[in-house]
């Protein structure tokens, strides 16, 4: 089971590394996010570190969504979902390989980006850290929830607006307790244990529940 | 499920049905919300509370909890009806969750509307980062995510099921919304901002505000049976006895 899992994860970051710029598309779509925003709002550094951690966040789940409508619509076109759909594999596990491929070429180095950002906000070193772990427990739960809405809108025109209707309001709580976490890491870093937490819960309820509403949804669009 | 439940499960027999039953409820909903309106405006007092007082603008909570109800209510009944469509496969079901959605929408619209007209006078603005008011403007995006995925899909069948299943998973994320808004902090959650309970509400104000809630959802029924026969009729335009109605009611 898990040579399958392996084997479909290993596929898709294949296929995203012979196409790299499909992938720095998506990081350098949320540099440049973040980087206009001092630019529209003045570069004080007390107004960039209250505005930076929601930013951050707001651009993560922008970033997300957009790489979102890649998911399935490639394998969609050629035909490959439709194979992946009629072997006796669970569809489950191979819908959960796509969605850790998807974070681990847009969640994962958003992670990586985001002590560039925090520097750029003026965040303060814990707050960096911070907003690190938060990322690094959020993001996955941005591209398993965001997989549903991506099943969901498979081959339809106009699917990207589409998609980001249905899926910005799920990623509420994401971002409240994202952006939450980094904000108050700056006056009180004890204090942010349990917006991780409830980050760490959402990861985890997502990783239980999504995959399987995506494959619901993935029956319902090929049929 | 008995026969007599799954005959009216057919479109074609409950087209008749819900036909008679839309005149009951329009007549229920005009009789309550007259009675509920009328109650409001005279039988009730003119000012509220003591230190700061809630003069004649406190009364559009007759309209406001009805239709704030009604867009909560209305969409669990509309995943109600998206989950027996998906698990029994009627098509019926579904045309009735595809019909409630607009309704559901308009309620959830004019809640958002009155509160801010409310909001004006007695908080000083129209629109605040209140939990309550926050969560209301989470559920309009549902409804329009749901009513936009179904009319985006072309397919009546995979439109039905797609949307469904959003409507479901939309279900499934509202509690999580709703107390991540409630409750951005995590540290302080005891304080929750708001409590109110109806016993606290004189009396012949709860009277005009549940007689206007009623009147609400009998509107809502007639509103949501009427679309249903435009749904039934259009998805069923290739039968027979559809272009045969359409023929009695165009003659008629």
């Amino acid at each position: 089971m898990f040579k399958v899992f392996w084997s479909v994860l290993h596929r898709d970051l294949l296929l995203a590394m012979r196409r790299r710029t499909d992938v720095l598309t998506t990081l350098f779509f949320f540099l440049i996010v973040v980087s206009l925003f001092p630019l529209g709002v003045g570069t004080e550094t007390a107004v960039l570190r209250t505005l930076g951690p929601g930013v951050v966040w707001v651009a993560a789940l922008l970033a997300s969504m957009l790489a979102l409508e890649r998911l399935f619509a490639a394998d969609f076109e050629d035909g490959t979902l439709e194979q992946l759909l009629l072997t006796d594999q669970p569809l489950v596990l191979l819908v959960l390989a796509k969605i850790t491929a998807h974070w681990l070429l847009t969640g994962l180095p958003l992670v990586l980006m985001a002590p560039l950002v925090g520097m750029q906000y003026h965040l303060t070193d814990p707050a960096i850290g911070i907003m690190m772990a938060a990322l690094l427990l959020g993001t996955p739960v941005l591209s398993l929830i965001g997989a549903i809405g991506a099943a969901l809108t498979l081959g339809l025109r106009g699917g990207g607006i589409l998609l980001s209707l249905l899926i910005l309001p799920l990623y509420i709580p994401v971002l409240v307790y994202g952006a939450g976490a980094v904000e108050l890491a700056a006056v009180e870093l004890t204090a942010t244990r349990p917006y991780l937490m409830l980050l760490a819960a959402f990861l985890l309820s997502s990783l239980i529940l999504a995959p399987l509403a995506s494959a619901a949804a993935l029956r319902i669009s090929i049929e | 499920m008995s026969s007599a439940w799954s005959k009216f499960a057919s479109p074609s027999t409950f087209y008749p049905l819900a036909g008679r039953m839309i005149p009951v409820f329009w007549v229920l909903a005009a009789g309550s919300l007259l009675v509920g309106l009328y109650w409001g405006f005279f039988e009730t007092p003119d000012q509220l509370g003591g230190s700061n007082a809630q003069k004649g603008y406190y009364r559009i909570i007759f309209l406001h909890v009805g239709a704030a109800w009604m867009s909560m209510w209305l969409y669990a009944v509309m995943v109600g009806w998206a989950a027996i469509g998906l698990v029994f496969n009627t098509r019926l079901s579904f045309m009735m969750a595809n019909a409630i959605a607009p309704t559901g929408a308009i309620f959830t619209f004019l809640a958002l509307w009155s509160g801010s007209f409310w909001g004006r006078p007695s908080w000083g603005t129209y629109w605040d980062w209140d939990p309550r008011l926050t969560s209301e403007l989470i559920l309009f995006f549902l409804y329009i995510g749901y009513i936009a995925l179904h009319s985006a899909i072309d397919d009546a069948r995979r439109a039905d099921r797609a949307a469904a299943l959003l409507a479901i998973v939309g279900l499934v994320m509202v509690p999580v919304i709703f107390w991540s808004i409630n409750c951005p902090d995590p540290n302080q959650c005891a304080a929750l901002h708001q409590r109110s309970g109806l016993g606290k509400v004189d009396g012949n104000i709860l009277f005009a505000m549940l007689t206007t809630t009623l009147g609400f959802w009998m509107y809502s029924f007639a509103t949501t049976l009427m679309r249903v026969r435009t749904i039934i009729l259009t998805r069923e335009a290739q039968t027979t006895w559809a272009a045969e109605t359409i023929q009695a009611e165009a003659r008629a």
